[in-house]
């Protein structure tokens, strides 16, 4: 590529470069040139055919002169842009022949539409102006002496390092600030709200406004807040990886980040700049873990983003767990004249066709204890500063769903005769795991079941179902050597887990209930003594 | 007639193609005339040799046409031709992104865009700028679109002429409401819309047919059949000659050799004047061929055979014009002359409107859109000329 020669007036020599012959084509092959270095050509005579991704077509001479120079020999695959043929035009006006950009140093060019595309700019985007050193025209000047004599000794902050750019650097706003702002200066409103409140937080999270040093460097690793470059597809990519933007360089085109500098960032060569927030270890407590920093995942992790079923399981149990005290108790009791009632119910007329487990006479055996134990049958109406008591059950049942945790529950449970709970029951646990139980039966619970037992767990801690009293744990029923009639057998042992809300329940009362349900497990005739 | 097995549309894509040569006597044409009755239904008066057939009806609508009327006719279509080749030169080289040929159908836009009135009305698609060249538009306007310098090329009202619809057959609707608005002037102007075959499998020229008949609006639907829509050839979608589509939205329609200029020019005549007295819409197919691409980004060789090229351009619309002036004593040196250096003019000029075209500025973006001050756009130019301010000053370099 030379510099044409703009000196040798009268002539002059031009410089044809590549155009987009297609729409939005970004390169050609010249198949055939049709003129040689010397030959005099005319206004639109052909001289080369070129070959698209579209179409060979053939080039018309853009000037009447003398080719000069054939920058491409045939065959060669040109971008768009580039020079391909010298004319030296003798003695036209300027304004016949003016079509192509006289450049003194050719710089690169864009592909585009028309012509010969936008120059790239050195940054390779538009250089928007600096923040600290030119304010736009009319924009306000943030309000720094009032800062100095409100907030700050002029001998710590200075107005001289106290720019604009600090504050939204090294302060977090505390009104939602918008992801690009059109005005490259801070607002006094903003300033005003925003160093008072930062000055008044913990200096930890804060350094800027006690440390001057800190607060310039942080200057200088943030001079822009404006969202980083990039395409919606791979936002969207980044987004679902967990994969803060801000946090990568971008490698494409004018910093642009690519998908590859995502996915090379998943594979753990972000920068040490992403900032972590796992979510197991944020403090469970805190009531929005809000605005987390997308972290990127180390090799190994996979990120899920909390959402949907699991958000909501997570907030009903950190509300219920640090809401309301629980009380756990166990009892282990042999329930072998359960399993033989069981096995007697299951040969039995009357549930023919009826699918009967221990979780059908452990449901039973609660809406019997709690007849004689309400309390366990209530509620914590903070509101109201109020206990409601329930006359029905409205037994809950925790189920494992494709959607997760679900505890829907059967309306009046203590109403319902044995067979009718058990069909009850096992329409619910069918409709959860198919995914279709209706909000209906998700609300209104007044107190749970969870049966681990089916997994082979012996005990646990139940986390109470938000706004119920009591959540009894049912464990595996197994063999076990246990004390029988003075002697050691091989017995069927269960263990119950019983978590309630101490605020409303007593120890007396939970264990009276726990030992109800142990009772009638015990020995079911024993049902004969309570109702 | 033993002529016409020669003739255009009953050449040797007669068995493939049902467009360009279609069978006699069942067409929609509405005056079959003598010259017809041979092996295709297309109203013309001169024939691809340059031999000018006598026709009953239509040789009264061209009575006026003498031989300085048609040099002049002659001379638009060799100017419009060259306006053509020197858009073409002018995408190759870079200066307009893209740009949509005409070549070929010189004779079917003369032929029509001649026989308007300057008050009628000109809906076009993005093909008809020798329709443009006929109404009067600046030469630079034309190219102004495809040099992506402004969104419309000129203001409809100075040529009665709307900006060229990109939207396949959308204009065929404006067409039609606008000869709607003119039942209710009172007035006896027309309004005339030009599409393609292609356009004709759109609802919108459906639906604009409907309304035309039922307004009984002065409108012409005038369909320039080139064969081509794209890379689609007009048997795909048409089983029966596109006219006889009109007649069953209650539209007369004639079809017409769009190769012939002189009888472009009659049929167009024909429809006007139906249309000013109050006979409502007519239905024009011309049928012509488009002998170069779609447009200057397609490479018609991948899809169609070279063959029929060959043949359309033995029926070059020109050609048999220059062949009739010849034989008539017209076409001297002079002439010649004349017409070649009109031709050489235009295009200069076409190239200097295109090149000394100023560059946009940002802000003009903001202009043409309300014909009236608006407040509201004031203030989104003010906010976008501030939001230009906050960029750093370009780097200094050439500009085109």
């Amino acid at each position: 590529m030379s510099a044409p020669a703009t000196d040798a007036s009268p002539t002059t020599v031009r410089e044809f470069r590549l155009p987009d012959l297609g729409e939005g084509l970004t390169e050609s092959e010249i198949v055939q040139w049709h003129v040689t270095e010397g030959d005099t050509v005319e206004l639109n005579q052909i001289i080369a055919d070129v070959e698209t991704a579209k179409a060979v077509v053939e080039l018309p001479s853009p000037y009447a002169g003398v080719v000069v120079r054939l920058h491409e020999p045939a065959g060669a695959v040109v971008d768009v842009g580039a020079p391909i043929v010298s004319f030296r035009i003798a003695g036209e006006p300027e304004a016949v022949v003016r079509p192509v950009p006289e450049d003194e140093a050719p710089a690169r060019r864009e592909p585009n539409l028309v012509g010969y595309g936008a120059a790239v700019e050195k940054g390779g985007r538009p250089q928007r102006r600096s923040r600290s050193t030119v304010p736009a025209a009319g924009a306000p000047v943030p309000q720094v002496p009032a800062l100095e004599a409100t907030v700050l000794p002029a001998t710590v902050l200075p107005a001289t390092v106290l720019p604009a750019t600090v504050l939204p650097a090294a302060i977090p706003a505390p009104t939602s600030a918008p992801e690009r702002r059109p005005a490259p200066v801070q607002t006094p409103a903003q300033a005003r709200t925003a160093v008072p409140s930062a000055a008044l937080a913990p200096g930890r999270s804060h350094p800027a406004v006690h440390d001057v040093s800190a607060a310039s460097s942080r200057t200088v690793v943030a001079p822009t807040d404006e969202r980083p470059r990039s395409t919606p597809p791979v936002r969207k990519l980044a987004r679902d990886l967990g994969i803060a933007l801000e946090d990568l360089a971008g490698t494409g085109p004018g910093a642009l980040i690519t998908r590859a500098d995502v996915l090379a960032a998943l594979a753990g060569a972000a920068g040490p700049a992403a900032a972590v927030l796992d979510a197991g270890t944020a403090p469970v407590g805190s009531p929005e873990p809000a605005r987390a920093e997308r972290a990127a995942a180390a090799p190994g992790e996979i990120r899920t983003p909390i959402k949907g079923m699991r958000k909501h399981t997570a907030a009903a149990m950190v509300a219920s767990a640090f809401t309301a005290p629980h009380v756990t108790e166990f009892l282990t009791i042999d329930v072998t004249p359960t399993m033989e009632l069981l096995a007697e119910l299951k040969g039995s007329r009357a549930f023919e066709g009826t699918k009967v487990t221990p979780l059908t006479l452990v449901a039973k055996a609660v809406c019997i204890a709690v007849a004689r134990n309400p309390t366990l049958n209530s509620s914590w109406d903070e509101a109201a500063q109020e206990i409601v008591q329930y006359s029905a059950v409205n037994l809950g049942i925790a189920a494992a769903t494709p959607r997760g945790l679900l505890v829907p529950n059967i309306k009046g449970a203590q109403g319902l005769a044995l067979v009718e709970l058990a069909r009850a029951l096992n329409g619910l646990t069918e409709t959860a795991r198919a995914g279709r139980t209706p909000p209906a039966d998700l609300a209104g619970g007044t107190l749970s079941i969870t049966n681990i037992g089916v997994f082979g767990i012996d005990a646990g801690t139940p986390i109470l179902n938000p706004r119920e009293a009591a959540i009894l744990a049912m464990g595996a029923v197994r063999s076990m050597p246990w004390e029988y009639q003075g002697t050691v057998a091989l017995r069927s042992v269960m263990t119950l887990s019983l978590s309630f809300d101490h605020r409303l329940v007593d120890g007396e009362q939970g264990s009276r209930f726990l030992a109800d349900v142990g009772t009638i497990l015990r020995n079911p005739a024993m049902v004969l003594t309570m109702v | 007639m033993t002529e016409d097995s020669t003739q255009p549309g009953a050449g040797p894509d007669s068995g493939s193609d049902p467009q360009g040569a279609a069978p006699s006597g069942t067409g929609g044409t509405v005056h079959p005339g003598p010259g017809r009755e041979g092996a295709d239904d297309l109203v013309r008066l001169v024939d691809h040799h340059g031999v000018r057939h006598p026709d009953r009806h239509y040789d009264a609508l061209v009575a006026d046409v003498d031989g300085a009327a048609l040099q002049k006719l002659y001379e638009d279509m060799v100017v419009v031709r060259r306006i053509d080749a020197e858009a073409t030169a002018l995408q190759r080289q870079g200066e307009l992104a893209l740009w949509p040929p005409l070549l070929g159908q010189e004779a079917a836009q003369i032929g029509s865009g001649r026989a308007l009135r300057s008050d009628d009305f000109v809906f076009s698609s993005y093909r008809e700028n020798a329709v443009a060249y006929c109404r009067g538009v600046d030469l630079g306007d034309i190219l102004r679109v495809w040099r992506g310098n402004a969104s419309s090329g000129w203001d409809p009202y100075t040529i009665n002429m709307a900006t060229p619809q990109v939207i396949i057959g959308a204009q065929t609707l404006h067409a039609t409401g606008y000869a709607m608005g003119i039942i209710n002037d009172g007035a006896d102007s027309v309004a005339v819309t030009y599409f393609g075959d292609g356009a004709t499998s759109q609802g919108d020229v459906n639906e604009a047919m409907v309304f035309a008949a039922s307004y009984q609006a002065p409108v012409i639907f005038f369909c320039q059949n080139n064969h081509w829509a794209i890379s689609e050839p007009v048997g795909l979608q048409a089983h029966v000659p596109i006219a006889r589509r009109a007649p069953g939205f209650g539209i007369p329609s004639v079809r017409v050799d769009g190769n012939d200029v002189l009888a472009c020019l009659a049929v167009t005549r024909e429809a006007l004047t139906r249309a000013r007295s109050g006979g409502g819409p007519t239905f024009i197919e011309a049928v012509t061929y488009r002998m170069g691409p779609h447009t200057t980004a397609d490479d018609p060789t991948r899809y169609r055979d070279a063959n029929e090229l060959e043949d359309w351009a033995a029926r070059d619309p020109l050609a048999r014009i220059a062949t009739l002036l010849d034989s008539l004593g017209l076409l001297g040196a002079d002439y010649s002359d004349a017409v070649k250096a009109k031709a050489d003019a235009v295009a200069a000029e076409l190239r200097e409107g295109c090149l000394s075209m100023p560059e946009p500025a940002p802000s003009d973006v903001f202009r043409h859109v309300y014909s009236e001050p608006n407040s509201w756009l004031e203030r989104q130019q003010d906010h976008y000329e501030r939001y230009l301010a906050s960029f750093a000053p370009a780097p200094q370099e050439g500009t085109r």
